[in-house]
């Protein structure tokens, strides 16, 4: 058994250290941003409320294999309940908004999973769609809640713990970013690695195995909506609190398909791609919308094909698995 | 009993124009178990070449028509054997990203040829008008939807259960291997299957122009509206595609009419209850 | 000893071919129990209809005296019936040691925990380590599914169906595939399976068979045309006319 502690902590050893990595990583390419684009604050604090919403995308689509075209109903309902928090109860804390958003991205993620999970295949795609759209139209109507087509606005937060404003600049709303988003992450590797993570790896590949094995693969599933939800709200609250409105573009279909092709572009299943995807994809965005909106739903479908052809795993897939093989052939 | 004629009319058209365009979909859904969800991208296509011919050329109605078929059709081609081919058989993620992309694409390079406005097809004298039911007088254009969807829907019934291809196209869509294995040459289905669905769907663009304008978003705009047909109705059942369309055009048209304001909020509850309800379609295989 | 395991009358037709035909059978607790029968007799449907995966038309199931038919799946894998597959069911991208932490993990009802890394869960990873290692799969137990051979993986799979420590194990023919020199391992495995288990076995290899079941039963075209020792098997009428068909009648004739 003295070989097997050996080999039991040196496993343990690398996954930590990959988190280290991570959370490096994470930190550093925030450093890098923030001295990069100091008068772009808001950009990349929008970089990384999408980068939760599409790490939320992930953790259903990548991990438990459900494919949806809907997960911006959850970002945006956790983006109405901040912004409705402190515009209509006067919950200005960012901490408590923040919970708002949560909350609010958790219960979208409990009601879009009870209600997609009951079908498979093309009607379950059908049932995302559908439930974008009508979140956007119940968003759009409930006008005297959520401001309608015109946004949801009055909302002020509080400074960061009293002290840090959400100025003009950005600076307390970027710090605050990457702070949700480390946490996420942290809290993510976890959920991944534990036997719930485990057991909806196991539901990706084949449910029946896992329901011969007396689990039930829908509760698990709902029990994920509902982290996700909870993910995405910490992105929907985030967007909230940065830009202190709250537009219906956060319940729309596009932004949920962006979602879903930034994943893809990174990489499904790994937290790593879901990042690297919309880092790229938005700085992409970012560029290419200025210099030439026009051509930009072109190039996005261009992407999405070439991703489909050339790199199925997606560009940190792809990447990792190349240097992976490296590694091996050295050894 | 004015309102609920008109509705009646309405939702009937509307119902048929949707049947010309989805059942291309939901013949080549259940056949390839491909989920195309570019399909609504040939509809629009054949809508702008409509109204192209029609519009800037001045050709007739008719000949605009079989321009838009046809045109559409040479156009897919391509895009089949490139894209398409690359996904049969691909897990559903795959597929859903390809086409997506391929709606993008094309979305992208209408708004670039074509610009963001509608366009229109003019009709010709003969389907303007109204025609005089004595009590009641319909739009000829309605009409003449309602006569196209009935003929489509008959055309496909009597080439599926009727002729010798028809046989072979549903032993592949049972069971695409046994078919091949008994000597069914399921590339040719499948190829004619897939013409024969674009070309239906750029008719249907064309046809539904008034209902549906074509415009760049148009690809978007309807895209969940024709799936939904499909996975109401179960992919590959044409007497479901038709239940379907009725039902949903039925509901989408009343709410339009009823309750101008929340009538897309309705629309998509429906669609969630229906699946809900029937998870595998009203016409649904049990498996 | 009262039985752990009950089935009575069982029906089944799909669309009008009837595949269970009136199938009644009880076990006890450590019976050893070879279901037989020729290709397409209907003994996987049987095992369906009994684990709740095909609802049957008629006919009843019990779990120590319980009624389960109405009971789902997967209730009654909670309640100790447990199955493996034909044709074998792994996840791919898991290890052999995931895989039975998993089982052993869902057995106590922790399955859904969302802290912890499973590999530092001594007493989950002991146990699993253990149960490998009897079955022979210790050495590969952090190696991927994929990377392994069949035969191990048939392994796996009982291995998973003991770790969620069953009162009732329905093994579906769980030496299928497997190269003729591994078929001992498995042959032990099922030697070492806990004594007072009872055991429904589907496997069409005769020696195994006879080596390892203590009652037989043969079902035809969904119909159990024998039940009895393995000494009488092979000298019942019905039995070799349900196996040699054709063959017994022209031998007769001639
Ligand atoms: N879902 C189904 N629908 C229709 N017929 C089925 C279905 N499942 C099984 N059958 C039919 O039921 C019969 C019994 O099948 P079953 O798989 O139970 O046989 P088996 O005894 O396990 O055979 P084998 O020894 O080959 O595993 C076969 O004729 C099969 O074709
Ligand atoms: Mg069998």
């Amino acid at each position: 058994m003295n070989h097997e502690t050996v080999t039991k902590t040196a496993r343990q050893n690398r996954t930590i250290g990959r988190d280290l990595i991570g959370i490096g990583a994470i930190i550093a390419v925030a450093a890098i941003g923030y001295l990069l684009f100091p008068d772009n604050l808001a950009l990349l604090t929008r970089i990384i409320a999408i980068a939760l919403l599409v790490l939320s995308l992930d953790l259903v689509t990548g991990y438990c294999g459900v494919a949806t075209l809907g997960h911006a109903a959850l970002f945006g309902s956790g983006a109405y309940a901040a912004g409705i928090a402190a515009a209509h109860f006067g919950i200005t804390n960012p901490l408590l908004m923040t919970l708002a958003g949560i909350l609010g991205g958790a219960i979208a993620g409990l009601i879009c999973g009870v209600i997609i999970l009951r079908a498979h295949g093309l009607p379950q795609l059908v049932l995302s769609i559908s439930l974008i759209y009508l979140f956007h139209e119940f968003a759009n109507k409930a006008s005297s809640w959520t401001g309608g087509s015109d946004g949801l606005s009055g909302i002020s937060p509080d400074p960061l713990f009293g002290v840090y404003e959400f100025d003009l600049w950005g600076q307390t709303a970027y710090v605050f970013g990457v702070f949700l988003l480390l946490a996420v992450f942290v809290l993510l590797r976890f959920l991944v690695r534990s036997p719930f993570g485990m057991l909806c790896r196991g539901i990706k590949e084949d449910p029946l195995r896992i329901m011969a094995m007396g689990a039930s693969p829908k509760i698990a599933l709902i029990k994920m909506y509902v982290i996700s939800g909870a993910v995405a709200g910490v992105g929907g609250a985030l967007n909230a609190i940065s830009t202190q409105v709250v537009g219906l573009d956060s319940l729309s279909f596009t932004q949920s398909a962006e979602s879903l092709v930034m994943l893809v572009l990174g990489g499904t299943g790994s937290l790593f791609g879901a990042l690297t995807g919309t880092v790229i994809f938005m700085l992409f965005e970012d560029y290419v919308s200025a210099a030439n909106p026009f051509h930009w739903l072109t190039m996005v479908g261009a992407l999405l094909i070439s991703v489909v052809l050339f790199a199925p795993k997606g560009l940190y897939g792809t990447a990792a698995g190349f240097i992976g093989r490296r590694m091996e052939k050295r050894k | 009993m004015q309102t609920f004629f008109s509705i009646a009319i309405d939702a009937f058209a509307y119902g048929m124009v949707l049947f010309v365009i989805s059942i291309g979909l939901s013949v080549t859904m259940g056949l390839m178990r491909v989920v195309n969800l570019a399909h609504g991208a040939f509809a629009m296509i054949g809508g702008y070449i409509a109204s192209y011919a029609a519009q800037d050329l001045g050709l007739g109605y008719a000949v605009a028509v079989l321009l838009a078929v046809i045109g559409t059709v040479i156009i897919s081609i391509p895009i089949e054997r490139l894209l398409y081919r690359r996904i049969y058989g691909a897990p559903e993620l795959t597929q859903v990203l390809m086409t997506i992309g391929i709606t993008f694409c094309i979305i992208g390079i209408a708004n670039y040829v074509f610009g963001p406005t509608l366009k229109t097809i003019p009709l010709p004298a003969t389907l303007q008008g109204s025609a005089d039911l004595g009590f009641r007088s319909i739009a000829i254009h309605r009409l003449f939807a309602i006569v196209c969807g009935l003929s489509v829907a008959g055309a496909l019934w009597y080439a599926i259960e009727k002729t010798a291809f028809g046989v072979e196209l549903r032993a592949s869509v049972d069971n695409a291997s046994m078919a091949a294995a008994l000597g069914v040459r399921t590339e040719i289905i499948y190829a004619v299957s897939f013409a024969v669905a674009v070309g239906l769907a750029a008719f249907g663009g064309v046809l539904g122009a008034e209902l549906l304008p074509v415009e760049p978003y148009y690809a978007l705009r309807y895209m969940v509206t024709f799936l939904v047909v499909v996975s109401v109705g179960g992919a590959g059942s044409i007497p479901g595609a038709l239940l379907a369309c009725l039902v949903l055009g039925g509901i989408d048209t009343t709410g339009r009419y009823l309750m101008p304001e929340f009538g897309e909020f309705f629309f998509y509850l429906a669609v969630i209850a229906i699946i809900c309800i029937f998870p595998r379609g009203l016409a649904g295989r049990a498996r | 000893m009262s039985a752990v395991f009950d089935v009575l009358n069982l029906k089944k037709a799909f669309s009008g071919l009837t595949v269970t035909n009136d199938v009644s059978l009880s076990m006890a607790p450590g019976d050893r129990v070879a279901l037989i029968g020729p290709n397409g007799a209907g003994k996987t449907t049987f095992v369906n209809l009994v684990t709740g995966n095909l609802r049957p038309d008629s006919g009843e199931v019990r779990l120590n005296g319980e009624t389960v038919t109405k009971i789902d799946a997967i209730g009654r894998v909670q309640r100790g019936l447990v199955r493996s597959f034909q044709v074998t069911r792994l996840f791919q991208e898991m290890t052999p040691a995931e895989h039975v932490a998993l089982a052993v993990l869902q057995r106590d009802g922790r399955a859904g925990k969302m802290f912890g890394n499973f590999l530092s869960m001594p007493d989950v990873m002991d146990e699993a380590s253990v149960l490998l290692a009897k079955l022979g799969l210790h050495d590969l137990m952090h190696r991927k599914v994929s990377e392994i051979a069949y035969g191990q993986q048939r392994l796996l799979e009982i291995a998973m169906a003991l770790a969620l420590k069953p009162k009732v194990l329905l093994l579906d023919e769980p030496a299928a595939g497997v190269p003729q020199s591994d078929t001992g391992r498995i042959e032990q495995a099922l030697a070492d399976l806990p004594a007072d288990l009872a055991v429904l076995m589907i496997e069409h290899d005769m020696d195994l068979v006879f080596r390892f079941a203590k009652r037989v039963i043969v079902l035809a075209a969904g119909t159990i045309i024998f039940d009895g020792s393995p000494a009488d098997v092979t000298k019942d009428a019905a039995v070799r006319e349900a196996y040699l068909g054709s063959y017994a009648n022209a031998s007769h004739a001639a």
